[in-house]
């Protein structure tokens, strides 16, 4: 779901999203508006409790006298704009968007694509097989999660999670430019070295499995990860007085990993290293 | 925020680079001795965050002593500034000039491209290389266009140390470069920036008619030749007067986007919120563009006076001039211009009596094209990678420190200085209705006398191409540099105009001119073309950072092939180029494809 608080009540702006007149609070952005109206539009980037960096460009829109095609998933809608959501210049660009990305990382993890790769006629292969893709070993150097920027798209969720917008641990940065940008700690070094407070907060917003918790990397590798298998109870964490909201993510009576709640309107998905990794106590049957 | 710290230590000399920058460090939180006042007080807070602008310059500190920032400097400017290590190397291994890896204390960069290309650079970087192996203390780089292409080709060589050394060649040599590498006091003085202009001396000539004839060193000789009149002016006016009479001159922005600058000014000065800022883009990072540089070199205190005047119109007190980190005797001559205004009253508190207070702070940039765009540099400017931010907001209402500001090119403000001494009117009375005034072209290329000319905005490509002795055999002009588009020979007759480019399907971008004969092969230079963007990408977006890397791929298929075995892979370029040009956040990403596009419709590149 998407949290944009209301506050207090707000001017409506009017304008028209594929000729349909829509009204929506001032403020939202034509992700939103186009939303509530029903329209479908394809996001990667953007996430429910983080201020999209509009770096991915799957959600590109046309507005009516704009010069290139607009982000709808940060772009403010305007009283009077007309939005076009499904034209052949917009599913031109999201196709290439597509199979630019997926011809250059593994999108094996992220939900939906697959439907869009359909949807969008992409043809990843069309790049032939040399094709450059960032290829790359996961990155295995603690026991509580894993790195693996093979499949990274670089949508800098988890640099904006664990920065300004949530952690302020600022452990994360992107390094490097152009095709070599690359997710890191300082110094490019493991993660134990680093500033890094395992609040697992970037694993919460990550969207394409690119940082993944240890105990599902190792189940994935074994072949004994089934989500379809999983059953998730949230409960409040015990550890302090803070009261967090967990998800507990079951599978064979194990705990395989733990997650948070986005719509709480006090967490918006965080916990703390104990709260997130701290469960192996609830297991211990002996 | 609660930073952490590796126990990587610098070096006394890394530490010294760093404390001169900044001053001794007063605390154990920053890296000094622990002191009694340690123990009751906690650094941090506002007064501790509000240095971090100052990180490219310590990188820069670092790096001009040592050569490269290795973890313990990097986690003392840390220290020093309030800044997080991870964040601090994003920034420094976004530069090109920047190593994290140990290399030796001199680097040659030798220019690879366009124009260098076309006058032989890859025997030069061959050569080069040879003489310079291993063990010969000087990495040599290859290097996007050095600002020095009425020259070609190009070496610049930086040599780390207290102070850093520097020297330019060109026309280089092997030999010449590898003296410049290996004895950069010793190697020739550079030619005087007036070499650059043949026109230089012509009395007709308004934005370049001091360079060569005025001492670049001498703002008593600037005064002489008519400096200084044009902020007398403007105090005049008064700051909406100003403000009228660029708008009515029909001022219109220089460096590419072609943005009435009266507009920009009035929109800036009219927001309520303060301060407001100038920055002077000085970055021209463009390939084949060096007329900025050859203004600053020649006549400097022309651009602190037009920075004074700007300022003062949009109501700034404080300017930046982001100076592209590879011209360093543009560097040395801005710098010391600064000084000596500011030594007599004309920057400071209290500018030429009148009370108003102005002054203007250098940053250098570390080799990348992208921190040319605007947003880019404020990013830069600020301490944070060079990427640039999603417009709107624009800058005049959320630019610099998120403040109201005005950012020009360096040839928009010294247009400026005409205006105001000759009006409006006359100003306006050059040129053509949609493009007034005089405009500098950066010609290089396959011509006889390549250098920076100034026309009044009209004359046809044809035309300036014949000053500067085009040479026979012209097999295509690159006009607007890299981001720009290719014409053809018979298509001279294209007026140099906005909107005459514009009509003919092309564009002025920011007057570069490059010629090619036919000795020169297009696909080559297409590949170098896409090599630049790919390289110079910020990385942000998907369209530019895949789009650029398969954009090369294609054109490395094609290199030597043309017609059907062309053909799926120019549709697959089409196809890409679209989605890059509608879906790339900012002008780099939108314009990479152009030159390619152009030269496959309109010079028929592998029919
Ligand atoms: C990738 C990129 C690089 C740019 N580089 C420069 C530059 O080096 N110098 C410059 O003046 N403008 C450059 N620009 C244009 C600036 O963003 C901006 O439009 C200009 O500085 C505004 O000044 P003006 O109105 O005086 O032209 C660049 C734009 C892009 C997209
Ligand atoms: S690691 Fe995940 S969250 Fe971070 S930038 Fe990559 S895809 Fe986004
Ligand atoms: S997740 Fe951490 S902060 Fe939240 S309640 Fe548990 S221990 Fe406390
Ligand atoms: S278009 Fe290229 S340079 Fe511009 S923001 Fe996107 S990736 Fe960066
Ligand atoms: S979802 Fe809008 S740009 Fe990525
Ligand atoms: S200096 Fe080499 S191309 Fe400009």
């Amino acid at each position: 779901m998407t949290v944009t608080s209301l506050g207090i009540p707000r001017r409506l702006l009017e304008f028209t999203i594929d000729g349909q007149s829509v009204r929506a609070p001032e403020g939202s952005t034509i992700l939103d508006a186009c939303r509530s109206a029903g329209k479908d539009v394809p996001t990667l980037c953007q996430g429910d409790t983080l201020t999209p960096k509009n770096a991915c460009r799957v959600c590109v829109v046309e507005v009516e006298g704009a010069r290139t095609l607009v982000p709808a998933c940060s772009r403010k809608a305007e009283a009077g704009m007309e939005v076009r959501t499904d034209t052949e210049r917009a599913r031109h660009s999201r196709k290439v968007v597509l199979e630019l990305l997926a011809s250059s990382v593994d999108l094996s993890t992220t939900p939906e694509v697959a439907g869009w790769l359909k949807e969008y006629e992409a043809k990843p292969d069309r790049f032939g097989p040399d094709a450059a893709r960032v290829d790359e070993q996961p990155r295995i150097d603690n026991d509580l999660y894993v790195r693996d920027y093979d499949k990274c798209i670089l949508c800098y969720k988890c640099v904006d999670a664990c920065g300004d917008q949530w952690q302020n641990t600022f452990a994360i940065s992107v390094t490097g430019r152009g095709f070599d940008a690359r997710i890191a700690v300082e110094h490019d070094g493991p993660l134990t070295d680093s500033a890094c407070v395992y609040c697992g907060n970037c694993i919460e917003v990550c969207p394409t499995g690119a940082l993944s918790f240890k105990s599902e990397f190792d189940m994935r590798a074994a072949g004994t990860w089934d989500e379809s298998a999983q059953t998730g109870t949230t409960t409040v964490c015990a550890y302090c007085g803070v009261g967090c909201n967990l998800t507990l993510h079951v599978q064979d009576n194990e705990i395989v990993k733990v997650t948070s709640p986005h719509d709480n309107p006090v967490t918006h998905g965080n916990l703390c290293i104990k709260g997130r990794f701290g469960y192996q106590h609830v297991q211990n049957r002996d | 925020m609660d930073l952490h710290f590796g126990d990587s230590k610098p070096t006394d000399e890394e530490r010294a680079a760093i404390d001169t920058l900044l001053g001794p460090p007063e605390s154990s939180w920053e890296g000094a001795d622990r002191s009694d006042a340690d123990l009751r007080w906690a650094r941090g807070g506002r007064a501790a965050r509000e240095r971090r602008d100052l990180l490219l310059p310590g990188l820069h500190a670092v790096h001009d002593r040592i050569g490269w920032i290795s973890e313990g400097a990097l986690d003392y400017l840390c220290r020093r500034l309030t800044v997080p290590p991870a964040e601090a190397y994003g920034v420094a291994t976004f530069y090109a000039m920047f190593s994290v890896k140990p290399r030796p204390a001199t680097v040659l960069h030798v220019c690879t491209d366009l124009a260098c290309a076309a006058a032989g650079a890859s025997e030069l970087c061959a050569g080069v290389e040879a003489r310079l192996g291993l063990g010969s203390g000087v990495s040599v780089e290859r290097s996007p266009c050095l600002g020095l292409c009425e020259r070609a080709p190009a070496a610049l060589a930086v040599k780390a140390g207290d102070p850093v050394r520097t020297a330019v060649s060109a026309p280089a040599t092997v030999e010449r470069a590898v003296l410049a590498a290996s004895a950069p006091d010793s190697a020739p003085e550079e030619p005087p920036a007036a070499l650059a202009v043949p026109q230089a001396g012509d009395p007709s000539l308004t934005l370049l008619g001091r360079v060569g004839v005025v001492d670049p060193a001498s703002l008593d000789d600037y005064r002489a030749h008519g400096g200084y009149t044009a902020l007398r002016q403007a105090f005049a006016l008064g700051p909406a007067g100003v403000i009228r009479e660029v708008t009515d001159a029909g001022l219109v922005g220089r460096g590419g986007a072609a943005f009435p600058t009266g507009r920009k000014w009035q929109a800036t000065a009219s927001q309520p919120g303060h301060p407001h800022y100038l920055v002077c883009n000085a970055d021209e990072s463009e390939p084949g563009t060096f007329k900025d540089r050859v203004v600053m070199e020649g006549d400097p205190y022309s651009l602190v006076e037009a920075m004074t005047i700007a300022a003062y119109a949009v109501g700034a007190h404080r300017g930046y001039l982001y100076l592209r980190g590879e011209y360093p005797r543009a560097l040395r001559r801005m710098e010391h211009a600064i000084g000596q205004a500011r030594a007599r009253g004309l920057l400071g508190d209290d500018v030429l009596g009148q009370g108003y207070a102005f002054d203007i702070e250098i940053r250098r940039g570390a080799g990348a094209y992208i921190c040319g765009e605007e947003t880019a540099l404020f990013n830069s400017i600020e301490g944070y990678r060079g990427e640039p931010r999603s417009k709107p907001p624009f800058p005049v209402e959320k630019g610099l420190f998120g403040r109201p500001t005005a950012e020009n090119n360096v040839e928009t403000l010294v247009n400026v200085l005409p205006i105001l001494t000759m009006g409006a009117p006359a100003y306006a009375a050059t040129g053509t209705g949609g493009s007034t005034g005089p405009k500098l072209f950066c010609v290089s290329g396959s011509v006889d006398r390549p250098g920076i000319y100034e026309l009044p905005f009209g004359a046809t490509l044809g035309e300036l191409l014949e000053l500067a002795g085009v040479r026979e055999r012209l097999r295509a002009v690159l006009l607007g540099g890299a981001a720009g588009g290719f014409v053809r020979p018979d298509e001279l007759d294209i007026p140099l105009t906005f909107e005459g480019t514009r009509a003919a399907g092309t564009t002025l971008g920011s007057g570069v001119v490059l010629a090619f004969d036919d000795t020169v092969p297009l696909p080559r230079l297409l590949l170098r073309i896409a090599e630049f963007f790919r390289d110079e990408s910020c990385g942000q977006c998907v369209p530019c950072r895949v789009g650029t890397v398969r954009q090369e791929e294609a054109l490395h298929r094609i290199v030597e092939r043309t017609g059907a075995d062309a053909a799926a892979d120019i549709t697959l370029l089409r196809e890409v180029g679209r989605a890059m040009k509608d879906a790339s956040i900012c002008g780099l990403g939108q314009t990479a494809w152009n030159a390619v596009e152009s030269a496959i419709d309109r010079l028929g590149a592998y029919e």
